[in-house]
């Protein structure tokens, strides 16, 4: 396989948005790579409404955990919990944020923003707004330019799940493809 | 490995996996957290497969422990899971079982919750191994917790004894990718051989177990598939780390990091009771210090028998409390290894609080019960309704049941008061089932004057949806007999049973109030408050009656709603000139209980 890759990712929102959802995917964008993958997840009493996060980690590791300063990069669902855990973030990681607002996380590094609840609203699958937020960070993933941040799958890869996960479902595979590019496209130049 | 095998498996995914490929024939359990997916991953498994497995919730972790303990009994290979409090419930057949001791492999999975993230306590499991004198693995993934179940059978055969494995929660629910193996195809005899002086022993027979037992222990600690490893070998140095479970994980990955991989010895102890008896020997002739770093207790620590040379919870080296944190891990290997240390931690916000879900039925109830008995005191339990607590609905949460037999202790403590205060318990319907009819019985017979809220959504909701013994359907969605809450009561002598839909707040309201009337003079009142959990309905595709909601300008912003209803689709607004409420329309279900919450009548239907 390639060389080592290893990247730590924390996925934060609230119950019912979609978390565990979008680490899954990614955790089988890694296994289809032929990558070790590692994450750690919220269940329980805190998943009724509460803050939830998750870990995940691809490449050789053995903690399920990641600890502060550490994460290579950082997915928002909302953008309140930034106090919280914009602190997982190591020197020179990213974020991409569900906000309307541009957001600092540190004074070094100002998110990307995508106001997702906003563009989940306009194409008609208010649920989606997960999607939309994996979506602008595998935007970023796939430029050239001062902005790529370093993501171990592409869009393409992240689709082919999609594809299989809902399988025969047409209806809920397209406008789930369709959230994930939209939150593609948001990202200006 | 290849690609096509591996699977992304969930730590209790894996559990169960590592049970079917062992040939496990009969798993029981009762949901709990972080276990509860085992039973269930068990079930799928056994359905994908077609697999002849007994795969049950029991109506408690007692039952649940007996039922696969007679299969063991019979010379099958069973398994049977719970959270570490439900093992509480279930350690009255675990000491004795541990006694008589099994034939067919019996593997005893108890989950813990250091953090705590969703149980009333930190304890741990292992200690109650040591207490029942049974062996203990403590896996540190989801992959070792998979490979433990094989091994954890052999030993339990090998000794005819019961096996806890003790996963913690980091294990329980993270996700790794595994590599599935074969499932064996041969069945085993199913064969019980009386043996009344073993299986039924006397107090004199069970002293001669007893000590069957220590030498079986003996045995065990000398047991070389379990042996702790150390795992970089040519590390030399006069100070030793050891670690079980999640924690040997984080330190793995802290001392590679750190760049001290080969420069502090570090084992790896996958079963901490009993601690093998030449390790023991081994680390005090070796190490000048020994750091030990387990979840929660000092279980491996006390078993190093040389307090100089031991750091761990009792030397206050390592936290008594909360969960051991990679970071908090890293603080004390960086210390021990004379690192200059950094400050890792960090402070953060607390997280946001866990709320009753849109559309909740147990928001309607809470609501009622606040207007039935507005000064009562009000006994509650373990479920989603122990979120009551944030609508002041809840005032005592203790264990599983204990709401009914604490309003009878509350009702005793002011019995001879001259102002008595009304006393209301709510408790699910799973709850009931499990700890609450013998509580019930209880106070139908010393006449306790409170009314029993019986929270009956149809289903186990906190952990998951699980069926309760009145759903009528199996852990593989077999159909099962049905349990009906109405009759248990009735059979349990109460004489005031009513059964109503919380939603309808106008009916429901009045209701209480009588039940609440009847207790003060009468004994018990039970009120049967009967509407299905929101999510379960959403997963079964169902839908209710939609009467959907909009606010008037009759709201002032008083935030009565907000308060005292506190349902997650409300937003209030604090504009200065302008204070008012709305109502999201992603979280809202359209439940239309609101209807009758806002004083000002502020709530209309959507016309």
């Amino acid at each position: 396989m390639s060389k080592a890759v290893k990247q730590q990712i924390l996925i934060s929102g609230v119950g019912g948005q979609g978390v565990l959802f979008i680490t899954g995917l990614l955790a089988e964008a890694a296994i289809n790579k032929g990558l070790a993958v590692f994450t750690s997840e919220t269940h329980g009493m805190a998943q009724r409404g509460g803050t939830v996060v998750s870990h995940f980690k691809v490449g050789d590791f053995s903690s399920p955990l990641i600890r502060p300063f550490q994460a290579d990069g950082l997915l928002v669902l909302k953008d309140e919990n930034i106090a919280q855990h914009g602190s997982f973030l190591r020197a020179g990681g990213w974020a991409v944020v569900n906000s309307s607002n541009d957001v600092k996380i540190n004074k070094d590094l100002t998110a990307s923003a995508v106001d997702a609840d906003r563009l989940a609203q306009e194409i008609a699958n208010p649920k989606a707004l997960n999607l939309i937020v994996l979506g602008l960070a595998l935007a970023r993933a796939g430029r050239k330019r001062r902005d790529r941040i370093n993501l171990f799958c592409s869009l393409a890869d992240v689709k082919k799940v999609l594809q299989k996960r809902f399988g025969g479902r047409q209806k809920i595979r397209d406008a789930s493809i369709k959230a994930l590019e939209a939150g593609y496209k948001e990202l200006r130049n | 490995m290849s690609k096509s095998k591996r699977r992304l498996l969930l730590g209790n995914e894996a559990i169960a996996r590592g049970l079917i490929e062992s040939g496990c024939a009969i798993a029981t359990s009762y949901p709990g957290t972080p276990a509860s997916e085992i039973l269930a991953a068990v079930a799928f498994f056994q359905n994908q497969e077609s697999l002849p497995i007994h795969t049950q919730w029991a109506v408690n972790e007692k039952v649940a422990f007996e039922v696969a303990y007679a299969g063991c009994q019979t010379g099958l290979r069973v398994a049977v899971s719970m959270k570490q409090v439900g093992l509480n419930v279930a350690s009255d057949p675990l000491m004795s079982a541990a006694y008589l001791g099994v034939k067919g492999g019996f593997v005893l999975i108890s989950a813990d919750d250091p953090g705590p993230h969703s149980s009333q306590t930190e304890q741990d499991s292992r200690l109650m191994a040591m207490f029942a004198k049974i062996p203990v693995l403590d896996p540190d993934s989801p992959r070792q917790a998979k490979e433990l179940m094989g091994i954890a059978y052999d030993l339990s055969e090998a000794y005819q004894i019961p096996v806890m494995v003790r996963p913690t929660t980091r294990v329980c629910h993270s996700r790794q990718d595994i590599a599935l193996g074969a499932i064996p195809k041969t069945k085993r005899a199913v064969n019980f051989e009386k043996n009344p002086a073993r299986w039924a022993a006397t107090p004199k027979f069970r002293l001669q177990l007893h000590g069957e037992l220590e030498e079986k222990l003996n045995a065990i600690a000398k047991y070389r598939p379990t042996a702790p490893k150390k795992l970089n070998r040519t590390s030399r140095a006069t100070r030793a780390i050891i670690a079980s479970g999640v924690a040997a994980a984080h330190i793995k990955d802290i001392l590679k990091e750190l760049k001290i991989w080969s420069k502090i010895p570090f084992y790896q102890v996958v079963q901490p009771f009993p601690l093998h008896s030449k390790f023991i020997d081994q680390m005090i002739e070796t190490y000048e210090e020994i750091l030990v770093i387990e979840e929660t207790m000092g279980v491996i620590e006390m078993q190093l028998a040389d307090r100089y040379r031991v750091k761990g919870k009792m030397s206050a080296t390592v936290p008594k409390v909360g969960e051991l944190s990679p970071e908090k891990i890293q603080q004390i290997v960086t210390d021990f290894a004379g690192l200059k240390s950094e400050v890792f931690s960090i402070k953060s916000p607390p997280s946001r609080r866990p709320t009753l879900c849109p559309g909740c039925p147990h928001r309607a109830s809470f609501f009622a019960i606040k207007k039935a008995a507005p000064k009562g005191i009000y006994t509650s339990d373990i479920g989603c309704y122990t979120l009551g607590l944030n609508m002041g609905a809840v005032d005592t949460v203790l264990c599983m049941g204990a709401a009914i037999s604490q309003a009878s202790g509350f009702y005793h403590a002011y019995k001879n008061e001259k102002k008595r205060p009304d006393i209301v318990a709510t408790i699910g319907d799973s709850t009931f089932f499990h700890a609450g009819v013998p509580a019930l019985i209880d106070a139908v017979v010393q006449k306790v004057g409170f009314v029993l809220v019986i929270l009956d959504n149809r289903t186990t909701a906190m952990t998951g949806n699980q069926p309760t013994p009145a759903t009528g359907q199996g852990a593989c969605g077999e159909p099962t007999g049905i349990v009906d809450i109405r009759s248990l009561v009735e059979g349990c002598g109460v004489k005031f049973i009513r059964e109503a839909n919380p939603y309808e707040l106008k009916n429901f309201i009045p209701l209480l109030k009588e039940a609440v009337k009847y207790s003060r003079k009468n004994g018990p009142a039970v009120v049967i408050s009967k509407y299905p959990c929101v999510l379960h309905r959403a997963r079964q595709g169902e839908s209710g009656e939609s009467i959907p909601v909009e606010v008037s300008d009759a709201c002032d912003g008083c935030g009565y709603c907000i308060k005292h209803f506190e349902c997650p689709a409300l937003i209030y607004h604090d504009d200065e000139d302008d204070k008012h409420v709305s109502i999201d329309p992603i979280l809202c279900t359209a439940c239309g209980v609101c209807l009758n919450v806002c004083p000002k009548g502020a709530f209309v239907e959507k016309q």
